[in-house]
């Protein structure tokens, strides 16, 4: 019984946590230092030109080193924890996105809807 | 109170989950752990959001362009994304259960830990020694909210690292200090996840502006 437990413990253990490899975390240290050294590059240099472009290109970067972090440092997979690890990243995702965009996109309407201040002296 | 009486044998009904079965200590901490940063993700939002609306109030103060050294947080990136790879190297040493390796992948880690702060304090004090305070303007109150709470998350992680380095010392790779190891673990791969988003929206999208 004790032992039949104590198995039981190692491996819930391993099903748990899935552990990188020296190979895996090497991968993402690689991928997450050329995702890193682009972007600054291409703003260091502005090779790209264009600003809105450049701005485009590196939001880019920064998601896919986002991804690039989740899956080899923090070890993310539909499985890890029968999938309700993945619930709550989804679930972040959406309120991120939400609060985020809906912040930006209310006060920037808002600010454009402003009176101007030369108009407002004006009037009194 | 009845629904914690002891079942009796005469068929009374059960009020809770008869096959619930013991589950080994610290079972789901990773999960609750996990939750724990999702929560501090929305902290996270919410700042670069304020950041996001007030980035281009600068009340004729000074604006990114004239503040941000981007080869100095380019070397502090450096020193974050460093930091990763050695906590990556402490676990993997952790699991063969090379006690004085792990140790001394965790020290690195917390060496690294300590120069991103202190580059960052540095790149703090001059911005404030140029009249660029979190006063000066919405941009700079919004700019000093992020980065410092960042800032104060990875401190506390050194904190925790520290603690963490004396529990090991005395207890050993027992499994509580396994568990703790991989929280950290989590903790200090969010950050770093984090600090993508601040070095891209704050730092090279300000200089984009």
């Amino acid at each position: 019984m004790n032992t039949e437990t104590h198995a039981a413990t190692a491996d819930h253990h391993h099903d748990d946590h899935a552990h990188g490899s020296l190979s895996t975390y090497l991968l993402g240290f690689v991928l997450s230092v050329a995702l890193t050294a682009v972007p600054f590059w291409l703003v260091m240099s502005g090779a790209l030109g264009n600003k809105q472009v450049t701005a485009l290109v590196i939001t880019v970067f920064a998601i896919v080193q986002i991804v690039v972090h989740m899956i080899y440092f923090l070890h993310m997979s539909p499985k890890s924890e029968n999938g309700w690890s993945m619930m709550a990243l989804i679930f972040t995702i959406v309120m991120v996105v939400i609060a985020m965009s809906g912040s930006v996109w209310v006060m920037n309407h808002l600010n454009s809807n402003m009176m101007p201040i030369h108009q407002m002296t004006g009037t009194k | 109170m009845t629904i914690a009486i002891k079942p009796t044998q005469s068929g009374e009904p059960l009020f809770y989950l008869a096959d619930e079965h013991p589950h080994p200590e610290g079972w789901s901490t990773s999960l609750g752990f996990w939750i724990y940063l999702m929560s501090d993700c929305l902290i996270f939002a919410i700042l670069f959001a304020t950041y996001g609306v007030l980035s281009g109030n600068y009340a004729a103060g000074p604006a990114p362009k004239d503040l941000f050294d981007l080869s100095l947080v380019a070397v502090n990136t450096t020193m974050l994304l460093l930091s990763s790879i050695t906590y990556g190297f402490a676990m993997l040493t952790m699991q063969q259960n090379k006690i004085g390796q792990t140790q001394l992948w965790l020290a690195i880690t917390g060496l690294f830990g300590l120069a991103f702060i202190g580059i960052e304090l540095t790149e703090f004090a001059h911005m404030i020694h140029e009249g660029a305070t979190p006063q000066r303007s919405a941009f700079l109150s919004s700019f000093f909210t992020l980065v410092a709470t960042h800032g104060l998350h990875v401190t506390f992680g050194l904190v925790w690292l520290v603690t963490l380095m004396t529990q090991v010392a005395r207890f050993g790779l027992i499994e509580a200090n396994r568990r703790r190891l991989m929280c950290l673990s989590m903790f200090w791969h969010f950050l770093d996840v984090v600090w993508i988003g601040v070095f891209t929206f704050v730092y090279l999208m300000g200089m984009l502006r």
